[in-house]
């Protein structure tokens, strides 16, 4: 039974970091559906998210795999408790005549800002769970959408429920 | 900013000692002994470039041989070993050998083998050699040079992205930006590459860092707060493991590559036989319990014996140790599940648990630690094994072992390979280290070799790299020089690396070269003949050498076996007292049809051998 999990990662800021835990994946055949990478309030660590697909145990690998990463500190499946997840999309839409109002409410209807404004477009900046993006996207014309722009999925634990060194 | 001896004299600060060169170029005297050691002057200076600090961590790594082959890139760390003689270098031929040879030294001894290579193709020839090591968990440190940090991303002369060439086959790799972080990474590497699942670690030094310099101290020790292997095993697992082994009717032990790494056979013993279960060992586990005592059921696997795979695959509950359930062990995953039986899996790498096959009990930590903790439960237990359950499960596998799977045909007017393998075991009186290449000579050299102590038997199991046999039995006769090392390889392998009967001539190595000369691929060509209609593609190996005149013109002895009962008496005079010194390649001609069995095929059962007879 395949499911979606998000990995947070806490590793060394160091050169070559990234390329590690991408070369694990594509090395073995993991599934990438997003990963963010940056570094958190202590500069000399990065703090990653992976959302990846898979079984129990490819998941269990998984995890294992990324804490064998000399460079890796800690690692935990959000999706294993409850957590947050969020990720940031901007879209730049074709917006002239009627259309401008429309557009506009369903950019409120969804908490969207307009950060961007022409006289034939509009850049709405969107923040939520990936399936809010997605349902975002499907309520407007796709004849509109000139380009979107995913982060891809950060998340936290809730609560007390953190990853600290 | 090159830094010559004279410059780098005028930079330095000193304070008590100086290593003697330097001291000679200040008195103004340049004409000095090979052979003069640090510790005889008495100033110090606290400054060091790169190449030196490179220098100086290995020698206080206490390296006795660093396996290495030069270039521009590592030309001021060549320069500082001239003027050193702590450790010797070895200049092989091909700097894959250089690897195999660390490796190989690493094996043998359990301490972590050094080579130096150049960048570029230096590196790309190490490749191999860093993967060889890595499939089969082996600590080594490699040294590689690099283009200078200004020129890295520029399409430099000789410069490849060796950090990313190897990551996937390296344990860690690092690439030194700067001198002020040499010594630091240096003692990382020999850390990482000797604790928790070792492996091999890369340390990438571009040109200018070797001529930077910096204040030199060597750290004891470095704290990393992201590497931390498991040592001790969880007490309540081995608890559940304790009694789960002591309610078994049809126990088994697989015991791996890990309990030679892990120092721990005598533990291994020592449980074993409190117990009186049945043993196996992989390929990579060979020697670290007996193959000569009763309770050990030889190898198991794709060509292990009948009751090895039989008794794994009957067992009820199964002890693994320092192995990782690979496909060339369990055959098929579906079939090896079809039985039920319990699992208790003993590893320091909790990513090799579960990862092939679900067990019950996973234990993580040190198989040293872990087993002599479940020794002293197992002695405190008021439980003991179920005897009557125990003789009735040796009844069945003496059934197995009777059929005596490892027979073959001793009246051929051919040699056999087994043959020699056997006579060679009983020559060497069991006590010879043996390296071997890849092919079916390796699994005759498994299967007739008993080998009784471990690190005795070298070869490379996961990779399967051909060409490592006699870079091995180099890597391991400078570590033990009174030592019998024989090299049982094949004439298609000992090709790979066949210039390294140089090397053995300049450092007078006297490894024995015992080839099963089949004129085949054999290992391809047994494939060939059972799964591919005996279609024989480009596995016969045309315009062989003369082996005997290739030795010679070495410098070494030569010798071409053509009769069985010529065998041994080549095999005594290759190991006489008269040519100990000497290096002996043996070229004997064998049974071009023979192949190796038992043999599950691939996506077979354990229990589907295929018997020598049944064919
Ligand atoms: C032509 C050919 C044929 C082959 N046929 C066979 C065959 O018939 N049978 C066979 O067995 N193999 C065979 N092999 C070898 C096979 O490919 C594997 O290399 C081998 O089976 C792996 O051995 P292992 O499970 O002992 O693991 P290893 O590769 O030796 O791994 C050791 C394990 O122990 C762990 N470990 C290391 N140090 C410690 C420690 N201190 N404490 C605890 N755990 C530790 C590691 O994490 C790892 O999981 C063949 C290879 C070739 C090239
Ligand atoms: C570098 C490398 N290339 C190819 C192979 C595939 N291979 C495995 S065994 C073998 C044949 C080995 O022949 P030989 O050394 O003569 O040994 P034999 O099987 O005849 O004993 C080959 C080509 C390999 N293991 N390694
Ligand atoms: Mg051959």
């Amino acid at each position: 039974m395949s499911r979606r999990h998000i990995i947070s990662l806490l590793m060394e800021n160091e050169a070559g970091a990234l390329s590690r835990v991408a070369g694990l994946f594509s090395a073995r055949a993991y599934n990438i559906e997003s990963l963010t990478v940056a570094p958190t309030e202590d500069a000399t660590l990065s703090r990653m998210t992976i959302v990846t697909v898979g079984s129990e145990d490819i998941i269990e690998q998984i995890t294992k795999q990324l804490n064998k990463l000399v460079d890796v500190i800690k690692v935990m499946d959000l999706t294993e408790g409850s957590h947050i997840e969020r990720e940031l999309m901007l879209v730049k839409l074709r917006a002239v005549g009627a259309d401008r109002e429309e557009i506009k409410r369903t950019a409120d209807i969804f908490r969207g800002n307009i950060i961007d404004v022409t006289e034939s477009t509009y850049t709405i900046e969107l923040t939520g769970a990936g399936s809010k993006l997605d349902a975002f996207l499907e309520a407007i014309d796709s004849a509109f959408i000139l380009e979107t722009v995913r982060t891809g999925a950060s998340g936290i634990g809730r609560g007390e429920r953190s990853l600290k060194v | 900013m090159f830094a010559g001896p004279g410059v780098k004299i005028k930079a330095r600060k000193f304070a008590g000692w100086l290593p003697w060169h330097d001291f000679l170029t200040v008195t103004g005297q340049n004409d000095y002994p090979h052979g003069f050691t640090n510790e005889l002057i008495f100033y110090q200076f606290m400054e060091a470039t790169g190449a030196e600090i490179v220098v100086r961590c290995l020698a206080e790594e206490g390296v006795e041989f660093v396996f290495g082959y030069p270039g521009g890139a590592v030309l001021n760390i060549y320069d500082e070993i001239f003027k050193q003689n702590k450790f010797k270098h070895v200049l092989v031929r091909h700097e894959q050998a250089a690897v195999h040879a660390a490796d190989a030294y690493a094996r043998s001894t359990g301490r972590v083998g050094v080579a130096l290579v150049t960048s570029g193709p230096g590196v790309t020839n190490a490749v191999t050699g860093i993967a060889t090591a890595y499939m089969d968990s082996i600590p080594i440190v490699v040294v590689t040079g690099q283009v200078p940090t200004p020129a890295i991303g520029l399409d430099a002369f000789q410069e490849v992205d060796t950090v990313g060439i190897t990551r996937p086959c390296v344990k860690h790799n690092f690439l030194v930006k700067d001198v002020k972080d040499l010594a630091a990474t240096m003692k990382k590497a020999f850390i990482i590459a000797a604790t928790g699942r070792p492996g091999p670690v890369v340390v990438d030094v571009p040109k200018d860092v070797t001529y930077h310099t910096t204040d030199f101290e060597y750290p004891a020790t470095v704290e990393m707060r992201s590497y931390s292997p498991v040592v001790k095993g969880h007490s309540g697992q081995m608890k559940r493991a304790v009694q789960m082994l002591l309610e078994a009717k049809r126990p088994m032990i697989y015991a791996g590559g890990g309990v030679v790494l892990g120092d721990a056979s005598e533990q291994l013993a020592e449980l074993t036989r409190l117990l009186g279960f049945p043993i196996t060992n992989t390929l990579m586990g060979l020697g670290g319990y007996p193959a000569t005592d009763r309770q050990n059921l030889g190898m198991l696997g794709m060509h292990g014996t009948y009751e090895a795979n039989m008794a794994m695959q009957h067992s009820d509950v199964l002890l693994a140790v320092g192995a990782r359930f690979d496909d060339r062990v369990i055959g098929n995953p579906a079939h090896f599940a079809r039985e039920q039986r319990r699992i208790i899996h003993i590893d320091v790498d909790p990513s090799s648990i579960s990862k092939r096959v679900k067990v019950d009990v996973p234990i993580v930590g040190d198989v040293k630690n872990v087993l002599t903790d479940m020794l002293a439960l197992l002695k405190q237990a008021k439980e003991k094994p179920d005897v009557a359950a125990l003789n009735a499960w040796w009844t069945q596998i003496e059934l197995w072992r009777s059929k005596n799977c490892l027979k073959y045909n001793r009246n051929s007017p051919i040699i056999k390979p087994q043959y020699v393998v056997e006579k060679l075991w009983e020559v060497t009186k069991g006590d010879a280290y043996v390296t071997s290449d890849v092919g079916q000579h390796q699994m005759w050299a498994a299967q007739y070799y008993k080998f009784d102590k471990p690190r005795r038997w070298i070869n490379s199991g996961g990779l399967g790299t051909m060409g490592v046999g006699l870079p091995y039995a180099m890597g391991v006769q400078l570590a033990f020089p009174d030592a019998q090392v024989a090299c049982i390889t094949g004439e298609s392998s000992i090709q790979m690396n066949i210039q390294e009967l140089s090397t053995c001539k300049q450092y007078r190595i006297p490894v024995k070269v015992v080839t099963l000369n089949n004129r085949y691929m054999g290992m391809v060509r047994q494939w060939q003949e059972f799964f591919y209609g005996s279609r024989y593609a480009e596995s016969y190996m045309e315009s062989l050498p003369d082996f005997v005149k290739l030795a010679e013109a070495y410098g070494h002895v030569g010798m071409r076996i053509d009769r069985p009962e010529d065998v041994e008496a080549a095999l005594k005079e290759a190991f006489s007292p008269a040519l100990k010194e000497r290096m002996v390649f043996m070229d004997f001609q064998t049974d071009q049809t023979e192949n190796v069995f038992p043999m599950v095929e691939g996506g077979k059962g354990l229990s589907e051998m295929i018997l020598a007879e049944e064919l």
